[in-house]
């Protein structure tokens, strides 16, 4: 396992692919490669993308990608679709959309399924996050799932998040419903060369004045045809902006602090779960407390109470 | 420890024909395995650097204009050269019976012709998967 | 056209049937399944009469053969005056190769050619591409250049026989390869008959072989309907094509209305540019499936023939024939099985039979082995005989429409017409075809369609007789067509001889031309003509049209 993290940070691609592998699975050894690889980490900027389905997010990852390329970066992609809750499989197609890009040693894709996590990330996120990091990505980027609903998890993990829509079709109606105007740093119209750009465009802004205080940073709109690669330019100088706007204003360790906090909450929350569901010191209460809810000796409250209670003993 | 078989299913080639493809991705996905779909045209770099970076424990191909003899095993000489031997690799199209023998040959250890049931390919996934 | 009284009393009568005789034998001998359901999941009654189909007006709604709505037949004597064209999709290997069995088969009596391209002449690209590995020949033949296309038609009576070229991305390229081809033999290009499919939506929808993005993609298709109406009258410019929606696992009602959608999209996207409808409508010609359901096809067709003569109407035109829809059927490859192969020429006998009763002006029939290859001389001759023996010696062919007038058939005309418009209206929602396309909505019904198929077919609900049901243990082998081995490299020395030989000035003039012409708005017709007749080969006349309309790249839909 050590010598896998050594491969990894040395940006060995089939070492790379094989922890991420491990960290999906929650492969026992999984700690200590972590623990070995996490001192090289904490420098790669992470970029957050989130919107509707079909506003053609994978398409704008790709050209994102080959911008960072074009300005010398090693870019880090993780790609996330839903899993199905009836067969725990998943269909990941983000690849077909990003065929160009693999062929580009300085570029990594990795597919993943939510795997039962919702909030349109995936549990593993922040271990695959760490590794590409460490493997010496200098851009990771996130692609949520983008079934439209509260996928608001990104920020929790991205330095810029990207909130993208398309005109027409009352997108960005749902964008706010979705809780999504809240969390963009960027707000990205895709598929400009579409009719209804520019209402889309004035209606974004206007909400953004909406709540604009003076002061503040003003969340910009850019306008993008990944398709036809108009757009990307401005757009990943707006990212960098971002950027530089969160280290002179001294709250970048801040993002990174958060994250590491979010991890923290995920590891104990697997952990805690694994080992009340999973483990052979719980599984067999749990299934005992289960039948004496059914036969209503007791109920949910009391047996969750009487876990609890064995395990801060 | 939660682990699922992973599978890359590529068109190599020029063939458009993806009804196969991807009626056998959902049903792989119905049998829950986590399903990397590459689009079309891909080439014998583009598949093995996918399932690289995709850690897949199988590559399925699929080929219905009769190039398979070339792109089939194009793919299985490329993971050898890599020195990768824990992928299974099968694949499926118009593929006449005596070639079956020459693709097994070359690697491709699942060789699917029209009409193989569903059930079939899954099966034969689950009980050849490498790791 | 039925009498509201007489109307009333049989629905009585029927009722009673259905109570004293027809459920108490259900009761005791109950059917073979709990419902019965057609291709298309559309279930079916057990029994048809007047009553389905009480609105029937026959002037209305049928008419005569050759007048509107066309229902019986776009030709007022159908299959007494002539009777289809047998039509034989083929093409492998070289040139010389494909040339030789076109003599075959015109020589066993086919009346029309249709050439198979092997993909990288589908994706415009020549023979010695890097993408073009493994792919030479597999599936069609390789037509890199004029040269190759003059090779292709060589002693072959070009003035006289119409030709149908499947190609769609490359099709003005190839196009212009068959006209300057005539040219150069001194045949005017007024006398010059065929069809090139040149159908991009349904590549996006199913087929998949596209390389442009819609919106040049649709500025070509136009270029054509205006070259052709200008100077090749006698050409069919596009065939609107049902048949790859159908093999992408569509259902027949989804081939219907996916196919006239796409036709209704070209005739605007036509008159957009300035056309007169009644100028080039005449020349759109539609290609569909014949598939398995027998009764069900036969509607289709039908059906097709009423929409796209109202539909027609509607958006303007005003000649007959701008009404017609004159279609070429193929029958359905996807059906053949590889398990008992020869028990596929009885499927593409039935299905042929589908197609004749259907009113198709064109007809292929599948070989026997082609779940297995590309079809062999014996196969294919059978099949040439499948039709002559449906022409020749069935007698279907002796009256307009057979089947008009069954009340099976009429409900099942009236339905699927009506289940077309529904899927009209849901396409308009998306704001038509391309944006319907762009949201991935007919990939995701299709998709939808061929996994409830399979899974049926998995769980034996489905019967394909051979696969999952009368299976034998043996292998039953057949031959399969062996290719010149050597074709690749003589195809490799040919393409690196016409580089060297032909005046290369000339060749980049004629590209630089058609590149100014295709960045602006000009017909690009005549500058592909020009490269063409320089020897340009079609990667290097499709490359200049890459790089300046980009490609496209499909959504990712399951």
């Amino acid at each position: 396992m050590k010598d896998l993290a050594e491969r990894a940070v040395a940006g060995d691609d089939r070492a790379v692919a094989r922890l991420i592998t491990y960290a999906e699975n929650g492969h026992p050894d999984l700690h200590e490669a972590m623990r070995a690889i996490h001192c090289h980490g904490g420098k790669a900027q992470v970029i957050g993308i989130t919107g509707v389905m079909g506003a053609g997010k994978s398409t704008l990852v790709s050209e994102i990608a080959l911008e960072y390329r074009k300005r010398g970066k090693k870019v880090g992609i993780i790609a996330i679709d839903p899993t199905s809750p009836f067969s725990g499989g998943a269909l990941l197609g983000d690849r077909i959309r990003m065929s160009r890009l693999t062929i580009d040693p300085g570029i990594f894709i990795r597919s993943m399924g939510t795997r039962g996590m919702l909030g349109g990330l995936t549990g593993a996120v922040y271990d695959v996050m760490e590794i590409l990091d460490a493997s010496g990505k200098d851009v990771i980027i996130v692609e949520t799932v983008g079934v439209g609903q509260a996928e608001v998890d990104i920020i929790k993990i991205a330095d810029t998040t990207l909130v993208v829509i398309v005109p027409g079709l009352g997108d960005s109606v749902q964008a706010i419903k979705a809780g999504l105007m809240e969390i963009a740093d960027i707000f990205v119209v895709n598929k400009a060369d579409t009719p209804g750009i520019e209402r889309t465009m004035a209606e974004i802004e206007s909400m953004i004045d909406l709540g604009y205080r003076p002061g503040m940073r003003k969340t910009p709109v850019m306008a993008t045809s990944a398709r036809e690669c108009r757009g990307i330019i401005e757009l990943v100088d707006s990212i960098q902006e971002h950027r530089f706007f969160l280290e002179s204003s001294g709250s970048l360790p801040d993002y990174l602090r958060k994250r590491y906090e979010a991890e923290i909450v995920e590891i104990i929350h697997k952990r805690l779960m694994t080992m009340i569901f999973d483990e052979k010191v719980f599984k067999e209460k749990v299934k005992g407390l289960i039948s004496r809810i059914e036969t209503k000796e007791t109920d949910p409250y009391s047996a969750a109470e009487e876990i609890l209670a064995e395990l801060l003993k | 420890m939660m682990k699922k078989i992973r599978v890359l299913v590529a068109k190599p080639g020029l063939d458009g024909h993806d009804r196969g493809a991807k009626v056998v991705a959902r049903a792989l996905r119905d049998a829950g395995m986590e399903v990397i779909y590459t689009g079309l045209h891909q080439t014998a770099d583009m598949i093995v650097n996918s399932a690289i970076q995709e850690d897949v424990d199988v590559i399925g191909l699929s080929l219905l204009s009769g190039a398979h003899m070339t792109l089939f095993t194009d793919v299985t000489n490329l993971l050898k050269e890599k020195g990768i031997d824990d992928i299974l690799v099968v694949g499926g199209g118009i593929i006449p019976e005596e070639d079956i023998a020459p693709l097994r040959e070359a690697g491709i250890t699942g060789v699917f012709g029209p009409g193989t049931p569903l059930e079939g390919i899954v099966d034969f996934i689950k009980g050849n998967v490498k790791r | 056209m039925y009498d509201k009284e007489k109307l009333k009393e049989l629905e009585r009568r029927k009722k009673d049937w259905e109570k004293k005789c027809y459920l108490p034998l259900t009761e005791k001998v109950p059917e073979r399944c709990p419902s019965f359901e057609n291709l298309s999941w559309t279930r079916i009654d057990p029994l048809f009469g007047p009553e389905n189909v009480p609105d029937f007006d026959y002037l209305k709604d049928s008419g005569m053969p050759g007048e509107f709505p066309y229902l019986r037949g776009v030709h007022p004597t159908m299959y007494r005056g002539k009777v289809w064209t047998m039509r034989q999709f083929a093409g492998f290997g070289t040139a010389e190769e494909t040339n030789l069995r076109y003599k075959y088969l015109l020589e066993h009596g086919e009346t029309g050619l249709s050439v198979a391209f092997d993909y990288p002449t589908l994706y415009g690209y020549d023979t010695d591409h890097p993408l073009a590995r493994g792919e030479f020949g597999k599936c069609g033949v390789a037509i890199s250049s004029l040269k190759d296309m003059e090779l292709l038609f060589r002693d072959i009576p070009v003035g006289k026989i119409t030709t149908s070229m499947t190609i769609n991305g490359p099709a003005p390229i190839v196009w212009a390869f068959y006209i300057a081809n005539a040219d150069n033999r001194g045949i005017p290009r007024t006398q010059i008959g065929g069809t090139i499919q040149n159908d991009v939506l349904k590549e996006y929808i199913a087929q998949k072989s596209f390389i442009f993005p819609p919106g040049p993609s649709m500025r070509l298709t136009v270029d054509t309907f205006e070259f052709g109406t200008r100077h090749v009258p006698r050409w069919n410019t596009i065939s609107i094509s049902g048949y790859h929606i159908r093999e992408a696992g569509s259902t027949a009602v989804q081939e219907l209305a996916f196919t006239l959608a796409d036709g209704f999209e070209y005739v605007k996207a036509a008159m957009a540019r300035g056309l007169n409808i009644d100028d080039f409508a005449g020349r759109l010609s539609f290609f569909f499936n014949a598939h398995n359901d027998f009764f069900e096809e036969i509607a289709k067709y039908r059906a097709a023939r009423r929409i796209w003569a109202r539909g027609m109407k509607e958006l303007g035109a005003k000649k007959p024939r701008s009404m017609l829809l004159r279609f070429h059927t193929q029958t359905a490859g996807v059906s053949l099985t590889a398990q008992q192969p020869e028990i596929n020429l009885v499927r593409v006998a039935l299905q042929a039979m589908a197609a004749v009763l259907g009113g198709t002006q064109s007809l292929h029939t599948n070989s026997m082995d082609e779940a297995l290859a590309l079809p062999s001389e014996k196969a294919v001759r059978l099949a040439l005989r499948t039709q002559q023996i449906i022409e020749e010696e069935s007698g279907v062919a002796s009256t307009a429409d057979p089947l008009g007038g069954s009340y099976y058939v009429e409900w099942l005309t009236d339905r699927m017409e009506e289940e077309s418009n529904r899927y009209f209206d849901r396409i308009a929602r998306f704001g038509g075809v391309i944006p319907a396309i762009e949201k991935g909505f007919f990939q995701r019904e299709i998709a939808e369609a061929s996994y409830k198929f399979q899974q049926e077919v998995e769980s034996g609900k489905r019967t394909i007789v051979g696969v999952n049901k009368y299976q034998l243990d043996e292998t039953v082998g057949i031959p399969i067509l062996k290719m010149d081995e050597k074709g690749e490299e003589r195809q490799l020395a040919r393409l690196k001889k016409l580089k060297a030989d032909r005046d290369n000035n000339k060749v980049q003039r004629a590209l630089e031309a058609l590149r100014k012409a295709s960045m602006g708005e000009e017909n690009t017709m005549p500058y592909i003509l020009e490269c063409v007749h320089a020897y340009a080969t079609l990667g290097e006349t499709c490359g200049v049209l890459r790089e300046v309309f980009g490609e496209y790249k499909e959504p990712a839909i399951f």
